[in-house]
């Protein structure tokens, strides 16, 4: 009985629809989401906060008991990625305010922008298997707009094929349901966890939870299925590659984790090794293909899968201490992905370019674009001030405590070769000859650096306030790794 | 289309489309309200609505139609939306969850004893909306010139 846990969700549902009215006023339209998006961020942390010290928040929708209606239930899981999904909308928002062509915010920009939040919330808050599809459909409708609102050559080429790999996905994400409402009769998260206790999680249960994490996988870009992400999260412009980018993977990785610890976790010496082994293999080729690019763009969007790898890492150990690693991972990395996307569009709009070949010496006419690039950067790789680097190494820690010494070991070099490819970006972009014309040196970017250094904030601050969030890891870990309390606060037994 | 010299008179098209659109309307209207207790609803009703006024498009030039249905269909789809929404939200403001149903009979002139719900406005909301939504499409290929 709180309406507050739909909040995340309404709000910007309420002003997306409302702001379709109104497509041609510029002013109305970049007001009331600026306004909206704030008070998100602002009633995410109050949020977080409630549910911190008192449990698990519920709510039944239309007041139905709950295995048999819909539930929504902000755990402290839930509640930190609704803060890190506000936080990274607000930042794209106001970047996006600078950057967008007028003749894209015409064409219903903003209200798509809603949506997608909207959708990712519902994501997140959402304690019911068909809910999630639903919700994931909202978020995948609003960003199959999204990323081909302009519609240049290269746009359109690139999203359809987005679009028919996450049309797939949808449908085996429907399979698997079916499946796994013909084996246990439910769809309720908690009760499914019940169920599947139950039947210990044998032979056909392995099966859909094989086949959720090939769905969960395509969304969030792991080893076999990541091949459509590069490329098409090379189009869209900066604020919206930064969005995708920062939140969208990371709504298939929460999913992940959100099945595979309160659902099956009955068998974790088939899943959980299965998961630790696409871990292995997602960092691995994810870096290479970094390593292989010259476009600035690009690198990034090889990075996103490299570092996805992190997080399920986590997952596929499967301590206390493994899965706080990840997600203090989950945390540092889609604000740092974030930042450093808004960065390749900063730099893109001084040089006109993406490709690292034709930038150079950045550094002299923009110093203060290249300093928070670069904290930003060896962030991404894991330097000890800064975030990065305490989410790797609890990860690492975990991984040796438990004796896998082959996907540590592949950490340790994917690490080396993210630093490499970074280096390469500043090396490139920001030394040496000036490439660009006197009239591009002399571009002002003080208002497009605006939205991008509280990102940079951020991530110093995970890294100087890392034993407080830690701690607030662990405790997270320490509910996933315990669904009885989810399950409880659920049913209410 | 400005071709004069091939220009048809379609009667038999137009007499026809006249006393069907009414029937398609009026049945599109039954299953609106008849999806409480039979099989029906905002869904099916909306896409019934949206036919008869496609088959009016069919029939008769795209100007005359824009006269005699003044919607903006866009603008449709918001205000379906809205109004699902705030029939949710009208139950939170009664401190009930989102979404909660409230129903009550009524004595109505015509219709003695009626079930009235709160699902009704929210599917009016679906209604509106996929008028709304299949319209746009439809119009929105029917205009845009190769």
């Amino acid at each position: 009985m709180s309406n507050l846990v739909i909040l995340p969700i309404l709000l910007p549902f309420i002003v997306g629809s409302f702001l379709i009215l109104f497509a041609k006023h510029h002013g109305i339209q970049r007001f009331l989401t600026a306004i909206t998006m704030v008070g998100l961020l602002l009633f995410s942390f109050y949020l977080a906060t409630l549910v911190y010290q008192e449990g698990i928040y519920t709510l039944q929708l239309g007041n139905w008991p709950a295995p048999f209606g819909i539930v929504l239930v902000a755990d402290m899981f839930a509640t930190m990625m609704i803060i890190l999904s506000s936080i990274v909308g607000v930042a794209c928002l106001f970047f996006a305010f600078q950057t967008i062509s007028s003749e894209r915010e015409r064409y219903y920009f903003y209200p798509f922008y809603l949506f997608l939040i909207a959708g990712v919330n519902g994501a997140f808050l959402t304690g019911d298997l068909f809910n999630l599809f639903v919700f994931f459909e909202v978020m995948l409708i609003a960003s199959y707009a999204l990323i081909v609102l302009g519609g240049t050559k290269y746009q359109l080429r690139e999203s359809f094929k987005y679009v028919v790999i996450n049309v797939f996905a949808s449908i085996l994400f429907i399979v698997g349901v079916a499946y796994l409402y013909s084996v246990t009769g439910t769809l309720n998260f908690a009760d499914l966890a019940i169920r599947v206790a139950e039947l210990e999680q044998q032979g056909v249960l392995n099966v859909i939870a094989i086949l959720f994490l090939v769905v969960f996988g395509m969304k969030g870009a792991l080893f076999p299925l990541y091949f459509w992400l590069p490329r098409s999260y090379y189009g869209p412009p900066a604020a919206i590659a930064a969005l995708f980018g920062g939140l969208l993977t990371k709504v298939g990785i929460y999913a992940i984790i959100r099945t595979f610890t309160l659902i099956f976790n009955h068998d974790p010496s088939f899943t959980h090794t299965i998961i630790l082994a696409l871990a292995g293999f997602t960092m691995f080729f994810g870096v290479l293909g970094a390593v292989s690019q010259f476009d600035f763009k690009r690198i990034l969007s090889y990075h996103i899968i490299s570092q996805v790898g992190y997080m399920v890492m986590g997952l596929g150990i499967f301590t206390p201490l493994a899965l706080a690693g990840a997600i203090y991972y989950i945390a540092h990395h889609i604000i740092v992905k974030a930042a450093l996307f808004l960065f390749a569009g900063a730099t893109e709009k001084i040089t006109g370019t993406t490709e690292l070949k034709k930038m150079g010496g950045l550094l002299k006419t923009h110093p203060w674009l290249a300093w928070l690039f670069f904290i930003s950067a060896i962030s991404l790789a894991g330097i000890p001030p800064l975030s990065g680097f305490f989410s790797k190494f609890a990860l690492i820690l975990a991984g040796f405590e438990e004796g896998r010494y082959v996907i540590v070991t592949v950490a340790l070099i994917v690490g080396l070769l993210t630093l490499f490819s970074m280096m390469k970006i500043f090396i490139y972009a920001f030394w040496g000859e000036q490439k660009h014309t006197e009239q591009q040196a002399k571009m002002p970017i003080g208002k497009l650096l605006l939205p991008i250094a509280p990102l940079v904030v951020l991530t110093i601050g995970l890294g100087f306030g890392a034993e407080p969030i830690f701690q607030y890891s662990l405790q997270v870990a320490d509910e996933l790794l315990n669904p009885s309390v989810y399950i409880e606060s659920v049913l209410k037994e | 289309m400005k071709n004069n010299s091939f220009k048809s008179n379609e009667v038999m098209l137009h007499t026809v489309t006249r006393i069907v659109t009414f029937i398609i309307l009026s049945f599109s209207v039954y299953l609106f309200f008849a999806g409480h207790n039979d099989p029906g609803g905002g869904f099916i009703g909306g896409l019934m609505t949206a036919s008869a006024f496609l088959l009016m498009y069919l029939a008769f030039d795209m100007d005359s139609i824009k006269k005699a249905l003044p919607f903006n269909f866009t603008a449709l789809i918001a205000i379906g939306l809205l109004l699902a929404i705030f029939t949710g939200v009208s139950s939170m403001l009664a401190g009930d969850p989102f979404l909660t149903q409230y129903f009550r009979y009524f004595q109505l002139p015509i219709l003695g004893e009626t079930e009235l719900t709160t699902a009704l406005p929210f599917d009016l909301g679906i209604y509106l909306v996929v008028i709304g939504i299949a319209l746009t499409i439809i119009l929105t290929i029917a205009e845009d010139d190769a």
